[in-house]
């Protein structure tokens, strides 16, 4: 299964590599230090925010995984700088990933 | 290397008309050669076409459409920095001896697909660039103790700017409150701290020293470049107060041109949104972190232009792939001295910083008369 596979059933999983277990992100089938192949690791993460801003009645923040990834999700209570959050809900949407995190 | 000089240029009205790209790019290729007649077009070694638009073959479409049958003929694309990429292979082709006389013309329609990077899905459902200047302004203005007012000045001044640079897009100046005013994209980012896509072109033709020299008495010698790409995707930027790929491209071009950042008398920037100004005027070194937007202020009530003098992308608009050719030819006028009501005091060294998506990657030009 690919990440996107994953993803698309709601499944966020982190990409690492086999041989050098350095973690790949954006997602790709290899690895951008040795060039081994990437598994998924399934966990559910803890992501600590970064920074965010509001638009309408929702926050989007740029939250960070595993001290190295970093995306953007949308939160619907009012975040904190530092703030440890978990993966509500992902998946994908015409193409686009989209993730909520509380 | 051989030296390489902007002998001509051109551009178009930057608007929000409904044009084809193929005529955008043909108008402000074809200003150019109203404005300098003695060019013999056969002399023409490569037309690099700059252009984030999806149609095929635009550099041998332009070439026929002009009259000229190149040796080389591509298009290039990188986004919002297209312009001056554009600007540094030609230079390349004439400073390796591949070429003499390099035409580069980029051109842009209001609806460019170059507007949204689909492939960064770490945005999430956030990939409008308000998205990632919302994060940038949040946190500058955090970590400087910056205020909105202060940071709707950099819009301000560049429309006034603006209003001097007869093709550009904006046609009004605005106040600090009418910035503060303006439609709410998010909690940190109003519709009047944005560029604003537009249609437009921009065209320079670029020559070797020997056949520079036999076209006119004003070259204007490109004497350094600096480029850097960290990443492609905003996600992978270590830090959202400044900019790591501006900070070493434009070290670079100093480097290569014997200069210091104190040395530069004019320069454009690229303020896609108003805290890009202050974050590029910091990255580059005219200030120190957190000063730049004591600087862009100071200039304001000065009414120096000495940055961004055209209105910057805030105030002549944002046509992607012509914008860093434009930011590109009004340095050349101000060294020149030929920048009307925009003329800075007797320049002699100048400076175009053109970026892409979220300053992933920068490109930094040093011009000298």
């Amino acid at each position: 299964m690919s990440f996107e596979d994953e993803l698309s059933k709601g499944q966020f999983c982190i990409p690492e590599c086999l041989a050098c277990k350095k973690i790949i992100w954006p997602p790709s089938e290899f690895c951008d230090s040795c060039n081994g192949k990437t598994s998924l690791k399934k966990e559910e993460f803890e992501g600590k925010i970064i920074e965010f801003s509001k638009q309408n009645e929702n926050y989007f923040c740029l939250v960070e995984f595993c001290g190295s990834i970093r995306l953007m999700a949308k939160m619907e209570s009012s975040p904190e700088k530092n703030q440890i959050v978990k993966i509500s809900k992902c998946g994908m949407d015409k193409g686009s990933y989209f993730f909520h995190v509380i | 290397m051989s030296e390489v000089g902007i002998i001509a240029y051109g551009t178009s009205p930057f608007t929000k008309e409904e044009h084809k790209i193929e005529s955008m790019l043909h108008k402000s290729t074809n200003d150019l050669f109203q404005k300098n007649p003695d060019i013999n077009k056969n002399e023409i070694d490569a037309v690099l076409v700059s252009t984030n638009n999806n149609s095929k073959y635009l550099s041998p479409v332009l070439s026929e459409m002009a009259g000229i049958q190149p040796k080389i003929a591509h298009s290039i694309e990188s986004l919002c920095n297209s312009g001056t990429n554009s600007i540094v292979s030609a230079f390349s082709y004439i400073s390796s001896g591949l070429a003499d006389m390099v035409l580069v013309t980029g051109a842009e329609r209001y609806d460019s697909p170059g507007q949204i990077l689909e492939w960064d899905n770490s945005r999430g459902e956030f990939k409008h660039p308000i998205f990632w200047a919302s994060i940038f302004s949040k946190s500058y203005k955090q970590e400087y103790g910056i205020s909105d007012e202060q940071l709707a000045i950099v819009s301000v001044k560049n429309h006034k700017q603006a209003q001097e640079n007869p093709n550009a897009l904006s046609k009004k100046t605005y106040t600090v409150e009418d910035v503060m005013n303006s439609k709410k994209l998010t909690d940190d980012l109003r519709l009047l701290n944005c560029s604003r896509p537009c249609t437009g072109s921009a065209s320079i033709l670029l020559a070797s020293k020997e056949v520079a020299e036999k076209y006119t008495d004003m070259p204007i010698w490109i004497t350094g470049i600096g480029q850097k790409t960290t990443s492609a995707g905003f996600t992978k930027n270590t830090s959202l107060t400044s900019m790591e790929s501006t900070v070493i491209a434009g070290q670079s071009a100093l480097k290569m041109s014997n200069h210091n950042i104190s040395e530069i008398d004019v320069a454009e920037v690229h303020d896609a949104f108003s805290v890009c100004e202050p974050m590029v005027l910091e990255s580059l070194g005219f200030t120190n972190q957190g000063e730049g937007i004591n600087m862009s202020q100071k200039l304001h009530e000065e009414n120096n232009f000495m940055i961004n003098p055209r209105g910057g992308l805030i105030g002549s608009g944002h046509p992607l792939g012509a914008t860093g050719i434009s930011q590109t030819i009004e340095i050349v006028q101000q060294l020149q001295k030929t920048a009307g009501s925009r003329q800075t005091n007797n320049p002699k060294t100048g400076l175009i910083h053109n970026m892409s998506a979220a300053a992933t990657s920068s490109t930094v030009l040093v011009l000298e008369k």
